[in-house]
């Protein structure tokens, strides 16, 4: 197996600006606490050709900042992400693939309203010569049909089309860049429960016929399971487990992603059926200050005092998985 | 049918708003007549030589030595008043919109680059205008006009200078406000070239903001324009706009000869007064606070 | 069966808009009994919100209740003073918001809105409100509750923040209490939390609630009758368990069916076709028949809400019914 994007060591740290009154603050000697987001914290991963990588975690965990990163929105303060063995950024001119695209969650947002749909779609594929200016038109009707919308979509604006509409136009135009790998930052978070469907399998049909790689970020955890080959849970800007999803699934190793399974909730179609929870006890810790050790160690119903003071490492425990915990599970 | 485009809908809506809609009217024909005024004016009171100094300061409805009648009367240098307001307005527009326009295009583009490129650039370009926008606007055209002396081309340098930071705030803002939606990082991940990132995206989504402060800021800058042609800094007196029609006049406002003065400031009050509805309605429209 | 706390008998809220009236609430009929989890689900825009605040009469211009009774234990609440539902509202029945911002003032006190809360309906001491505001922070999962009385919204993370409007909701000792999807900005685990506590709220104290909600999981994790909105009007209910195994309406049915979790992974979902209508654009009749795999001329007429036992359906040709016979 082959990796297609490989992200090595990538941290992404935000800190916000200081304002004119800390800068003198500081200048005097005064200590100026710094609230410094370790976004993404030193993570290391593979995204084979082919296959779709399910990325979960909660808000805050950083997953958006990563596949940001990956799609070259940010830049990493350290580490980066390859395609290829090419860094997707570089440092002075920004992006410098156009193999990487992305769709966001919120179709909403991510279209530009004052835009005609064709235009969206057409300019990145014109900026970058793959279609010529007078084939644009024929070239955006093909990426409309690919993704389930007739051809006069591209002479309207997007107040025009419904949420899952709109979606399908975001997808057209990452399509039309002819990308080898999708980001897809919750790309059905946003949707009518009845439209989550219609997007779900779209994505399904352009990856047998476009043999797409994606990345697909979601905290929905039935949607990962159904759409990914692979998933790779974060916590608090680390990845705590990777593996095959059916086996995580199954058996989670983590702690974390164990009770992240147990939360959610499923449907009831017995009404001798008792609906428990195990819920995770406690609140997920700020990203300002992230308890030291494995991150998870408040939480967690395993800890031990080792937990507090070691940050574990991602260690393969078989089956193409690996883990990041001192004390792993074994099967249920 | 119902109009799609965002203009359309927008348009649509203008109208139904009765007092800005006489407004807009009330500006169109203005413009329309003061660009027309070579040839809907009896006399052109730029020609000394069209002057007759025996028909100086008469009162309205007099019917002078050239054998037209003078329906606003004449100013102390016997120029029809009716056709100098016309002229005056004809310049005073075309100042306001030139400098307006010059304004906006610095500005904008400035406000817009530094928000877009962030970091040291933008704050440098920030405090610059921070700083200017400090000092009152009349105060540095006034200095301005002062030092560049007379002329159109200097009292719009003048103008310029004292109106640009103002699109360069609120361009800044709103482009500090676009930058960080989806759509951007969606261009930014495409990519595309920051040109067109900052003219066809960004820019086009400021536009709203920018539209009333342009409104605003031309009928300051014709304001402006006025007050300074008043104090003797704007234009030659031989071409004399409404600021310099009105300064005129003052002297005999209290000898009774209410006409020199009063009219030109009539005009000038209607134009501005009918720039800012047109405005005010443009703001309600895209504030979308006011929206239900 | 006993009275019921709550009966709402064909409530109609409309929408004045430049196109004409909306019908974002078109006859809806349901009754909610003392202690009882009642789940109403639906998608954007089919009036399961608006159907929770006309019940409390928060519905602002241009909005209105355009018919319709609701009675709360047998007081009818349409048409009463704006007066008179403030003192209903927070008393007797009480409402949690998706985004408790909407509840919470920033620049107040935790203690301090709770207080006013309490004030709001009877006169109390600053020590007894106190004391009453710590119980319910309590109740509701919030540790070291008598200390952070004195904390601003701010200082709590999102899910607090749900908690300590749910304390709020809870403070008057309500009857009912109206939760507009109040789970759905909240992380799954944060999620699971909440969805435990308010069940065993509930059962403790006998609080009857409205669960609002676009997730038939979560629905049925907490709720007890189910009621499925669709385009204004409610077009099945009944048990959840019931109605989740066996639904009766083709819209529910293809709901549940496009769900991943009933799906093999990496097989194509169940999808239903087109998009939820327009509110202003319905079609004649049945408004789910352009979508309905099962849809026949007849669709075009509008069926009636058929109750058998404890479950209703509004479909001249529901599922299960039709296979029976």
């Amino acid at each position: 197996m082959t990796s297609l994007i490989r992200v090595e060591n990538v941290s992404k740290r935000f800190t916000p600006r200081l304002t004119l009154g800390e800068k003198i603050a500081a200048a005097l000697g005064q200590p100026i606490e710094t609230r410094t987001v370790h976004a993404v914290d030193g993570v290391d991963l593979d995204i084979r050709k082919g296959e779709v990588l399910g990325l979960v975690g909660e808000s805050g965990c950083g997953k958006s900042t990563l596949g940001r990163v990956i799609a070259g929105i940010h830049h990493p303060s350290e580490g980066s992400a390859l395609l290829d063995g090419t860094p997707v950024m570089s440092t002075r001119h920004g992006k410098t693939t156009t193999r990487v695209q992305m769709v966001f969650q919120d179709p909403f947002a991510s279209l530009d309203p004052r835009i005609r749909v064709g235009e969206t779609i057409a300019e990145g594929p014109i900026a970058h010569d793959l279609v010529e200016r007078r084939e644009a038109a024929v070239y955006v009707t093909r990426w409309l049909e690919a993704v389930g919308l007739p051809a006069d979509a591209a002479g309207r604006f997007p107040h025009q089309f419904s949420g899952g509409q709109r979606q399908r136009v975001a997808i057209a135009r990452a399509l039309a860049m002819q990308p080898d790998v999708l980001v897809c930052d919750e790309p059905v978070a946003s949707l009518d429960v009845s439209i989550q469907a219609q997007i779900v399998n779209l994505f399904l049909k352009l990856r047998r016929d476009l043999g797409l790689t994606m990345l697909f970020i979601s905290h929905d955890l039935s949607v990962v399971r159904h759409i990914s080959d692979r998933v790779a849970i974060m916590y608090l800007g680390r990845i705590v487990e990777t593996g095959p999803t059916e086996g995580i699934y199954r058996a989670p190793r983590h702690p974390y992603t164990r009770a992240l399974l147990d939360s959610v909730p499923r449907l009831v179609t017995d009404s001798a059926e008792l609906v428990t929870f195990k819920p995770i006890a406690g609140e997920l810790p700020s990203p300002l200050a992230p308890p030291p050790g494995c991150h998870f160690h408040l939480r967690c119903a395993k800890a031990q005092p080792r937990c507090r003071l070691d940050i574990p490492a991602r260690t393969p425990c078989g089956a193409g998985r690996d883990v990041a915990c001192h004390f792993p599970l074994e099967d249920r | 049918m119902e109009p799609t485009s965002p203009f359309g809908r927008f348009w649509q809506e203008f109208r139904q708003n009765r007092i800005a809609l006489g407004a807009l009217i009330v500006v169109a024909l203005i413009v329309l007549i003061a660009v027309l005024s070579p040839w809907i004016t009896p006399q052109n009171p730029y020609d000394l030589s069209n002057l007759v100094l025996t028909d100086a300061r008469r009162p309205p409805g007099f019917i002078g030595s050239k054998g037209f009648t003078h329906w606003l009367g004449t100013d102390a240098q016997g120029r029809d008043l009716f056709s100098a307001i016309l002229y005056g307005l004809r310049i005073s527009i075309q100042v306001g919109l030139v400098a307006g326009a010059l304004a906006f295009a610095i500005g904008v583009t400035l406000g817009t680059f530094a928000a877009y490129l962030g970091g040291r650039i933008e704050a440098l370009i920030m405090r610059v205008i921070d700083l200017q926008l400090s000092f009152p606007a009349i105060l540095l055209a006034l200095v301005l006009a002062a030092v560049l002396g007379q002329g159109k081309g200097p009292l719009i340098a003048a103008l310029v200078t004292a109106q640009y930071a103002y699109f360069a705030r609120t361009a800044h803002g709103a482009a500090s406000a676009e930058r960080s939606k989806e759509y951007v990082e969606a261009a930014l991940s495409t990519p595309l070239p920051p040109r067109r990132v900052v003219f066809r995206h960004i820019l086009p989504n400021c536009l709203p903001p920018l539209i009333v402060v342009a409104t605003v800021q031309i009928a300051n800058s014709i304001a402006l324009e006025a007050t300074l042609s008043f104090l003797g800094l704007g234009l030659p007196v031989s071409e004399p706009s409404l600021g310099m029609l009105i300064a005129n006049g003052f002297q005999y406002m209290l000898s009774g000869r209410y006409w020199i003065s009063i009219y030109p400031g009539v005009a000038l009050i209607v134009l501005i007064v009918a720039i800012n509805l047109v405005g005010d309605q443009i703001r309600d429209q895209l504030n979308p606070r006011l929206r239900r | 069966m006993t009275a019921p706390l709550l009966q709402v008998e064909n409530l109609a809220t409309h929408f004045m808009t430049r196109s004409g009236p909306l019908k974002a609430v078109d006859g809806v009929s349901f009754s909610v009994q003392p202690g009882e989890i009642v789940g109403l689900v639906g998608e954007s825009g089919s009036g399961k919100s608006v159907t929770g605040f006309s019940i409390l009469g928060l519905i602002d211009p241009p909005g209105r209740i355009a018919g319709g009774s609701v009675k709360l234990a047998g007081e009818e609440l349409v048409g009463l003073p704006p007066s008179a539902l403030r003192a209903i509202r927070g008393r007797r029945i009480s409402m949690v918001f998706q985004d408790p911002s909407a509840t919470l003032n920033p620049v107040l006190t935790i203690g301090h809105q709770m207080r006013l809360a309490i004030e709001a309906h009877e006169t109390v001491g600053e020590k007894a409100a106190r004391d009453r505001a710590a119980e319910a922070l309590l109740r509701v999962g919030i540790p070291d509750a008598a200390r952070r009385l004195d904390a601003h919204p701010h200082q709590f993370s999102g899910g607090m923040r749900q908690r300590v409007a749910i304390a709020i909701a809870l403070l008057n000792r309500p009857a009912l209490i109206i939760c507009d999807e109040p789970t759905t900005a909240l992380d799954v685990s944060i999620q699971a939390q909440i969805l435990t506590e308010m069940k065993a709220l509930a059962r403790d104290l006998g609080t009857a609630m409205i669960w609002i909600s676009h997730d038939l999981a979560t629905v049925s994790s907490i709720a007890s009758r189910l009621l499925v909105m669709y385009a204004g009007r409610i077009i099945e209910e009944g048990p959840v368990a019931d109605v989740l195994r066996a639904p009766h309406h083709p819209y529910t049915a293809g709901l549940l069916a496009s769900l991943p979790a009933n799906a093999e992974p990496g097989q194509d979902l169940v999808q239903i076709p087109g998009s939820t209508p327009s509110l202003f654009a319905l079609p004649p009749g049945c408004a789910f028949s352009p979508r309905c795999p099962h849809a026949r001329p007849q669709c075009g007429t509008m069926p009636d809400l058929v109750r058998e036992g404890a479950r209703g359906v509004r479909c001249h040709f529901p599922l299960e019914i039709r296979g029976r016979a």
